[in-house]
């Protein structure tokens, strides 16, 4: 386990930049998937294709041509902050389609008699939209989202060959000086990734139950 | 729908093919012009050597870089690497009684060349492979065949990195996993980058992403070279790496004859027309060749 | 138009309104997108250096062998991922805590685990071996991707309704009979869509095998951008390729579900959260 004794605080380091990069592209996916699951559920027809098209476009793109095309191509066009704010917005953009996926989803999954009836009963939009919908449509989209943070989550191992020294940067290393206890370090950087992903998990059953109709 | 995609498909297919016509990228390049050639000797070896099998099979599998221009780097569509490397093998094989073409190139990185001597996957390695005791415990490393050490790559115009002493929190790229970038995390305090090829990490530097490339002298003179006025190779090497030629343990009789196929082209010329076509490109001397370790049996 | 809890349908003034907004947003878009390019004009990028491999026959044919390369490394793996999810998916729900136990382990742990570093892992590991480079690609996305699938084929058996195993037991029939004829049948028809984003993401993930020397589309783009120095082009260019490999795959998935589980799925996976539905 001498593997673990002498490097410990780099692989705490490790992780820690795996959680900052989860953070910056897991904020900036929310933010952004919420805008274009906003805009595929919009009445304009114009609005509705472009969030298709956003969703089609970066739901199909392996996330590894995504960080290419951020690392080489956005410096090209003035936007240049960096390895760490050019992989997340490689990140975020690709992780914000399935983002939008999931909120989409969740308002599908409310019954429309649902609305209709709070109209019936002489609702205002916004009291239907804040009582009766949103309420049910976020609780359809904890799970899905849950799994997308997931995800994401391991997704940040991508960072690794580009310039960010995160959790599996940090195994590739290790292996090269302790070849013989390959098998502890793979398992014992996989328990860290476990317990980032059991700790999504866990926030997404706590948000359930607090959302939970009986 | 179906017929708006279909006419997409149709539009985007006949562009191809038009464009196709008219596109000749890359064949200007071949690097196959300037190379030395190699006399291939008529020999012979006692039965049941290894040398005498490759020899009878008439081929023989070398493990190289491709991603190291001047070292060992393969251009897209093309079969055969180029660099100081690859011709170190062609050496090799032209004293085994093979024709270049009789060799099987095949891409080897750093974390697997130990292993792939040890299962036959190659048959022998030259690759920027130091030679080291830890090394020479599980393969045959006969050598070295040249001597460079770890150095700095940086920006010409950058005159606060002189050495590696420099380096503290400086953001310095190297390949991911390689010792290099080890190196210069825990003795210099840099703060690691680390990429997939060191071309990508010489891209880092020239967009300013990184403040220095690190890894051995001979790899970064062949980028200094090839972006001259924009880079500069900085200080003393500040590690000593001696490149050998891997072979495998089972066959101990192959360091003899590696050892004495690299003093006949040391003797004879090959070894600095090699070098001079490849990482002599940018203008640095080959040197005298470096002192042979002796086989030991 | 009127499937929707958020809006009632648009009445005239209303139609205006959106017309406005949709003229808008086209000019806002094409306002950027022209941007992008003149900044990749001014900065020499859309020079016929960077862009001339991919119009040049050699090449053609390069990419075309790294995208049959991809093709079959996916193949393989979603044919292995879904024997595999079969036999964990069904190994979950099983009668033996045991079995259940360890099959939960193995998929979980696969779930949670970063591809990227199992098939580094696994590539290391087979050094030893003369395993090559695509299998342990291969073998990575079989048990990332079969562990997902045993999750799909468990919710999908369960969100069958529990009356029709009650009856199936009723008429007589045993367990094997059971999953055999009333189970996967209709779990089949529920979770194809969910199976076919899985292939889709099964595809994609061939692109990690860059990573550890595996043939591949992805490869055969670094190798192109390593002699051409045209990282953004080739870049671009393998984007189009993949998005146009997925959606054929979608297409062929959607067709193969009208066509081979009759006219219409049973019931939709669409909004039934506890089905894992897509993931990126």
């Amino acid at each position: 386990m001498d593997w673990l004794t002498d490097n410990y605080v780099n692989i705490l380091r490790g992780f820690g930049e795996t959680l900052r990069l989860l953070g910056a592209s897991g904020a900036l996916a929310l933010v952004l998937g919420t805008l274009v699951a906003l805009a595929r559920v919009s009445p304009v027809p114009i609005l509705r294709g472009v969030g298709t098209f956003y969703v089609t476009i970066f739901r199909n793109t392996p996330l590894l041509v995504l960080i290419l095309i951020a690392y080489y191509g956005l410096p090209e066009i003035g936007i240049d902050f960096g390895f760490f704010i050019n992989i997340s917005l490689a990140m975020g953009t690709y992780t914000a389609a399935f983002v939008a996926e999931a909120i989409r989803s969740g308002f599908n999954g409310v019954p429309l008699g649902q609305a209709e009836a709070a109209r019936a009963i002489g609702m205002p939009f916004m009291t239907s939209m804040s009582q009766v919908v949103l309420p049910q449509a976020f609780r359809l989209v904890v799970p899905p989202m849950a799994s997308v943070y997931i995800a994401l989550t391991k997704n940040t191992s991508l960072a690794a060959t580009f310039g960010i020294a995160e959790a599996t940067f940090r195994m590739r290393g290790l292996f090269n000086d302790y070849a013989s206890q390959m098998i502890q370090i793979f398992v014992g950087i996989s328990l860290g990734y476990i317990l980032i992903v059991a700790v999504i998990s866990w926030i997404a059953t706590a948000f359930e139950r607090r959302w939970a109709v009986a | 729908m179906t017929s708006i995609k279909a006419r997409w498909a149709a539009v985007a297919a006949a562009a191809a093919l038009t464009l196709a016509a008219c596109g000749d990228a890359g064949s200007s390049d071949d690097a196959s012009d300037d190379t030395p050639e190699y006399e291939v000797e008529d020999v012979n070896f006692d039965e049941g050597t290894r040398m005498a099998e490759l020899n009878e099979q008439g081929s023989v599998k070398i493990g190289v870089k491709f991603d190291q221009p001047g070292i060992g780097f393969r251009a897209a569509g093309s079969d055969v690497p180029t660099g100081f490397d690859a011709e170190l093998g062609k050496i090799l094989a032209a004293d085994l009684g093979l024709e270049p073409g009789d060799i099987e190139w095949v891409e080897t990185i750093s974390a697997n060349r130990e292993q792939f001597l040890q299962n036959g996957t190659v048959d022998f390695v030259i690759a920027s492979y130091s030679i080291t005791d830890d090394r020479r415990q599980v393969v045959g490393q006969a050598g070295p065949y040249y001597v460079t050490g770890q150095s700095l790559l940086v920006a010409a115009d950058d005159d606060s990195i002189n050495g590696p002493d420099d380096l503290e929190g400086k953001k310095v790229c190297s390949v991911t996993g390689s010792t290099p970038i080890k190196l210069i995390e825990e003795e210099y305090g840099a703060t690691p980058a680390g990429f997939d090829t060191y071309s990508e990490c010489v891209d880092q530097l020239l967009n300013g992403s990184v403040d220095a490339v690190t890894t051995d002298a001979a790899i970064l003179l062949g980028y200094a070279a090839e972006n001259e006025g924009e880079l500069k190779v900085v200080g003393e090497p500040f590690s000593e790496e001696r490149y050998g030629v891997g072979y495998s343990q089972d066959y101990p009789e192959l360091c003899e004859f590696i050892n004495e196929s690299l003093t006949e082209a040391f003797e004879d010329g090959d070894w600095e027309s090699a070098f001079d076509a490849t990482l002599g490109k940018g203008g640095s001397e080959a040197g005298d060749p470096p002192a042979l370790d002796p086989c030991q049996s | 138009m009127s499937s929707t809890v958020l809006y009632d349908a648009p009445g005239p003034r209303a139609r205006v309104r959106h017309r406005i907004f949709g003229i808008l947003t086209i000019i806002g878009i094409v306002a950027v997108l022209g941007l992008i390019v003149w900044k990749l004009w001014v900065e020499d990028q859309l020079t016929a250096e960077k862009w001339e491999v991919f119009y040049t026959p050699r090449f053609i044919s390069l990419l075309a062998e790294g995208m049959l390369d991809t093709l079959w490394i996916a193949v393989l793996s979603i044919a292995g991922a879904l024997v595999f999810g079969l036999v964990f998916g069904t190994a979950k729900l099983s009668d033996h805590a045991p079995v259940r136990w360890v099959a939960w382990t193995v998929v979980e742990f696969f779930r949670a685990v970063p591809l990227l570093l199992l098939i580094i892992f696994i590539w290391f590991y087979a050094f030893e071996t003369q395993l090559g480079t695509i299998a342990p690609l291969v073998i990575g996305l079989i048990l990332y991707n079969g562990s997902v699938l045993a999750e799909t084929f468990r919710a999908g058996i369960n969100a069958v309704p529990r009356g029709q195993v009650e009856a199936a037991y009723a008429i007589g029939l045993r367990k094997s009979a059971v999953m055999r004829i009333v189970q996967l049948p209709q779990a089949i028809k529920i979770m194809t869509p969910a199976i076919i984003s899985q292939c889709v993401v099964a595809l994609k993930d061939t692109s990690l095998g860059y990573y550890i020397l595996a043939p591949g589309l992805t490869t055969i783009g670094r190798d192109i951008w390593r002699t051409f120095d045209n990282r953004l082009a080739t870049a671009l260019v393998l984007a189009v390729l993949y998005i146009v490999l997925n959606l054929l795959l979608t297409a062929l998935g959607r067709w193969a579900e009208k066509h081979i589980t009759g006219a219409r799925p049973a019931q939709s996976m669409e909004n039934n959260p506890s089905v894992p539905l897509d993931k990126p």
